[in-house]
């Protein structure tokens, strides 16, 4: 840290604890809050009018959450980008040993524990993989990443994370490492027909990765193509699901009466189908304004990053704004039946420490890179000249 | 101060941030468009899927109408069936639970396993049932000491109870689990433990008496665990239906049925002990084994209960006081089904415990078919009542010598007379004179060959047979031989207790039309039976010989004579062959009916009536292979007609009688 930084106009080589925390976007802070209130109240309705087990617990945590994210926030956007590889090499590792653990019958834990979170390194690995790759990019010119060449190292460090996820196997978490990664491919600049060719492959690559599923994967699958056909068994869920939606109707049953989710006929309505439990209290009008809260925090982000100055800082807060956009849309499409079910918790609002984590140590990077948006970082991640 | 590749980044980002978030903006578009269709479009389709997972509908089964005695006593009612039940999720420790209830009431060890077992299998909250058919007693120990029992339930369900047991089993008949092929769709007949009528009232009533289901709405959740039951559709209880039977009639008749000529004496009695003593090692033992008593005959022997039945009839009304069959068999354990041992032994018996012979048994009527061939011929005008004939003790036909019981025959007899010592070469007489055709139309006319309509299921024709009856069954021409036998009840003549109560009954109630009732009418209503158009005078002349019968010097039945303070009865013995008799047995001299395997021995029969100034009862007694009508039905029937009488003397008591006594003198 101890080089000195090309200090000019509005780029201030140090700015105090209360200048930065002056410089935090409150209300950004606020929505979150909001968000993860509503994720109180379902908690709590889950539980039957209850703040145990989940909505208490679900407090603690978010207050953790947020002490974790304004840290974050405060640390300089340059500290992130020197230890950017570091910390995917640390979070790769710590992947590699979950597996390795589980592999050789040490137990089949796929996640640490930290007291109030219970931490999967494949959820670490969403944040530090936007870290390393928007490090990459940053170092690339435009020309640059038009040269095929220079996208097999970033492709490397996407496909060492999947190929390990997958082998939990997971495929909702490999999906989404590979959507977010693929979006900041995208904003990085690499060309669009890439992406076509990639999607052709992709297409042509199905029957080969229909043959590589597993095959409880591949019934979820079929029985997304059609969930009446096995209401009682694989399609119960969705179907539940969907009765839950649909007999919520305009105004919902209200706050509490969801006889669907209630009377236990949703599943897992505390983690993965929590949405589907607020349409069913809250109506049409509570879904859509709880998605409504979601798109204000994903345009804030969008919002941040394109104010940002850095490219690595650009990357960052977009790449993380994304990945919060691939939670939302993957849990709610998913328990609306439009996408197979892939177990993708609803972000701030399902119980469970990992996901929200995840998102608020993102969002703390998010915050940072707005606080710290007019530091220039050169090329090489130093001082520009 | 920037660098041109920076800006070319940070345009490039700008402009893919855009495409990026309108995409993004695309798919939450996408999002609100599929929950705007799924709770707003489909929103009705999905409330009504909501409620039906949200409720079950619960039958409430009705209860069972009851079987009532002429008196209202219930033959068939419904128990409380309290039982207990154990609840895992409630419970903890479901062993120490079913050890702390086996200490307060007796918990068999077999259904502790069982529990344990069920328990198992089944999810938490399911009640598994580990004793039913508790006492109250045992119920309020279980209910006192609710604290330490956690989990444990008391339920209270119904069972079908026959307080009477096996005494008016033929009439009520039982209740049973409801069989595959039963299923008609009505979802109440696939409730557990729902029963149907199998046999007896119980199945030709079955509908009347079932009722309507209930049915209420339970709210449950996903688990099929009620949460909530909503009230509902009560159902409309089943139907009581009244009997005409005198439930202590019954009893009597179906003692003294059983019991025939013998004496029934606890086992402790001295004359017991010697009697078990006597009987050969490996005796089948059947009927009352399980009772404390037996029967011995008058020379110390033991003997089976016997096999037979009995029609007690009102002659006017139709009204059955009493139909028994014995033996019986106790309706109970169908309830809960009945072990297959239990049920062959009931099919294997030789005495058809399960056969309503009352209504289904169908015997040769003997002698009681002389009044009928007696009326026929004096109907015909080609005999009177002072027609006489003289019995030699046969009568040749062709090359066939037709035997009267009597060998060395009765001499010169009339009408009367003929009956009432039951001469058969006189009825053979008849025969000749006035043919097959007559006697059948005759037999046709007091109810015999024909469904009586009974309310009864099993009930049987009988036999009453003409000449196209045999060219059409056998393709044979009609013998004049068969006419003589037919007029003395046997060959192919059959009659069913009921019928030959029905017959008599039409003989000496002024020749009305009567026919058998079990099931009373609602309305109380008494319809009065046709007239069969006989002459009165006919009628009287066969009600005196009948009287005779008992009361003559020379009746066969005279040993059953009523006790001077007792009202009269009259009636006809009958003993029909079972086996015919072969010329060379009859040239040995006939083996008496105590020296025959059971099943070869006479039917015993007795047809009778009381008082005989005014009849009020007709009964038809008929003991299976007991020997003679006038040694054992004729007192099984004089013990019943006067016990029916004592508890109603008649419709109009005593002064009845005196009126109708003013009326024969006038």
């Amino acid at each position: 840290m101890a080089g000195g930084y090309h200090f000019e106009g509005l780029n201030p080589p140090e700015m105090t604890l209360g200048q930065k925390l002056a410089a935090v976007n409150w209300l950004l802070v606020l929505l979150m809050g909001a968000i993860a209130s509503i994720g109180f109240a379902m908690l709590y309705s889950a539980a039957n009018g209850n703040f145990s087990p989940w909505a208490f617990r679900q407090a603690i945590r978010f207050g953790v959450g947020l002490v974790v994210m304004l840290s974050v926030a405060m640390v300089d956007v340059r500290f992130w980008m020197r230890s950017a590889y570091i910390i995917y090499s640390g979070v790769l590792a710590l992947l590699l040993g979950v597996e390795v653990m589980g592999e050789i019958g040490m137990g089949a834990q796929r996640w640490i524990d930290l007291g109030v979170f219970q931490l999967q390194p494949s959820e670490l690995m969403k944040i530090a993989l936007v870290l390393a790759l928007a490090r990459y990019f940053h170092g690339l010119t435009w020309d640059e990443v038009g040269n095929p060449v220079n996208l097999l190292p970033p492709l490397l460090m996407i496909a060492m994370p999947v190929v390990l996820v997958l082998r939990q196997p997971d495929l909702g978490t490999a999906l989404m490492i590979i959507m977010g990664a693929g979006a900041m491919f995208f904003l990085a600049g690499v060309r669009i027909w890439k992406f076509l060719t990639l999607i052709g492959v992709g297409i042509a690559a199905v029957p080969v990765a229909w043959q590589l599923m597993r095959g409880y994967q591949q019934q979820r699958i079929l029985t997304f193509l059609n969930p009446e056909s096995d209401p009682l068994g694989s399609g119960y869920h969705i179907l539940q699901s969907k009765i839950a939606l649909g007999s919520g109707g305009l105004f919902g049953k209200g706050f509490l009466e969801g006889s669907q989710s209630h009377l236990n006929f949703l599943p897992e309505k505390q983690t993965d189908f929590i949405f589907t439990m607020l349409a069913e209290e809250f109506g049409l009008v509570g879904g859509l304004g709880l998605i409504g809260l979601y798109v204000l925090v994903v345009g804030y982000g969008i919002a941040i990053a394109i104010r940002a100055r850095s490219q690595f800082g650009r990357l960052v807060a977009l790449g993380v704004t994304t990945t919060l956009f691939l939670y939302l849309f993957i849990n709610v499409a998913m328990v609306m039946g439009l996408i197979p079910v892939v177990g993708v918790p609803l972000p701030m609002i399902s119980y469970g420490g990992t996901a929200m984590l995840t998102i608020m140590l993102g969002f703390g990077m998010v915050i940072g890179v707005s606080v710290h948006r007019d530091v220039r970082i050169g090329r090489a991640g130093v001082d520009e000249d | 101060m920037l660098k041109a590749s920076e800006q070319d980044s940070q345009r490039i980002f700008t402009r893919r941030a855009l495409m990026l978030a309108t995409g993004k903006l695309g798919l939450v578009g996408a999002l609100a468009a599929r929950l705007y269709y799924l709770q707003i479009v489909e929103a009705d389709r999905y409330a009504l899927l909501s409620r039906d997972n949200q409720f079950n509908l619960e039958l409430l089964p009705p209860i069972r109408g009851r079987i009532l005695d002429v008196n209202g006593v219930a033959l068939a009612d419904n128990q409380d069936n309290f039982r207990i039940e154990i609840v895992r999720e409630q419970t903890g420790d479901v062993a120490a639970t079913l050890a702390a209830l086996g200490s307060i009431i007796e918990v068999p060890e077999w259904d502790v396993r069982r529990v344990l077992k069920d328990v198992k299998r089944k999810r938490a909250f399911v009640p598994v049932t580990v004793l039913e058919n508790l006492s109250r007693d045992e119920i309020a120990r279980v209910a006192v000491n609710a604290p330490y029992l956690p989990g444990v339930r008391i339920e209270v369900g119904r069972s079908r109870r026959y307080p009477f047991g096996d005494i008016a089993v033929h009439c009520t008949g039982y209740v049973a689990a409801v069989s595959e092929n039963e299923l008609t769709g009505d979802p109440v007949l696939e409730l557990p433990d729902f029963r149907i009528g199998k046999s007896g009232i119980e199945k030709i009533h079955d509908l009347e008496m079932r009722g309507t289901a209930g049915q209420r709405q339970v709210e449950v959740n996903a688990l099929g665990r009620i949460i909530r039951k909503l009230p509902g559709d009560e159902g409309e209880p089943g139907r009581d239906v009244q009997l005409s039977i005198d439930v202590n009639l019954q009893r009597y008749v179906t003692e003294r049925l059983s019991r025939g000529n013998a004496e029934r004496i606890p086992l402790d009695d001295p004359r017991a002990l010697a009697a078990l003593a006597q009987a050969p090692a490996g005796t089948p033992v059947r009927g009352d084994d399980s009772s404390d008593t037996i029967l011995v005959d008058k020379n110390g022997r033991r003997v089976e209960p016997e096999s037979g039945a009995v029609v007690v009839m009102d002659v006017h009304s139709g009204e059955l006081r009493a139909i028994v069959s014995v033996p019986g068999y106790d309706p109970s354990p169908f309830n809960h089904g009945l072990s297959p041992k239990d049920w062959e032994g009931l099919l294997s018996n030789p005495r058809s415990p399960l056969t309503n012979k009352a209504i289904a048994g169908q015997y040769p009527p003997g002698s009681t078919f002389k009044m009928l061939v007696g009326l026929a011929a004096l109907e015909s005008d080609l005999a009177s009542a002072d027609t006489r004939f003289f019995c030699p003790g046969y009568l040749e036909l062709g090359d066939t010598r037709f035997h009267c019981w009597k060998k060395h025959g009765h001499g010169s007899l009339d009408m009367n007379g003929a009956i009432e010592q039951s001469c058969d070469v006189y009825f053979y007489e008849l025969a000749k004179r006035i043919g097959i055709d007559r006697i059948a139309t005759m037999a046709q006319r007091l109810g015999l060959g024909q469904m009586l309509d009974v309310d009864l299921p099993g009930e049987r024709r009988g036999l009453i047979p003409t000449r196209d009856w045999k060219l059409a069954t056998r393709g044979e021409q009609w013998q004049r031989g068969e006419t003589l036998i037919a007029a003395i009840g046997q060959g192919f003549v059959l009659a069913t207790p009921l019928q030959l109560a029905t017959m008599t009954a039409r003989i000496v109630n002024g020749g009305r039309a009567v026919v058998p009732r079990l099931v009373r009418e609602t309305n109380g209503s008494r319809k009065s039976f046709p007239s069969l158009g006989l002459n009165a005078r006919d009628l009287d002349a066969m009600r005196d010989a009948m009287n005779a019968v008992v009361n003559g010097d020379r009746g066969t039945a005279r040993r059953v004579r009523s006790a001077k303070d007792e009202p009269a009865i009259g009636g006809k013995t009958g003993t029909s062959q079972v086996k015919r008799i072969s010329m060379a047995q009859r040239a040995a001299g006939i083996t008496k009916n105590e020296d025959l395997p059971w099943r070869d021995r006479d039917h015993a029969l007795f047809v009778g009536f009381g008082p005989v100034a005014s009849p009020r009862f007709a009964v038809s007694v008929v003991v299976e292979h007991g020997g003679g009508g006038s040694s054992k039905a004729a007192p099984i029937a004089a013990d019943i007609l006067l016990e029916a009488l004592r508890v109603e003397p008649g419709p109009n008591g005593p002064l009845s009688e005196a009126v109708d006594g003013l009326r024969r003198q006038g």
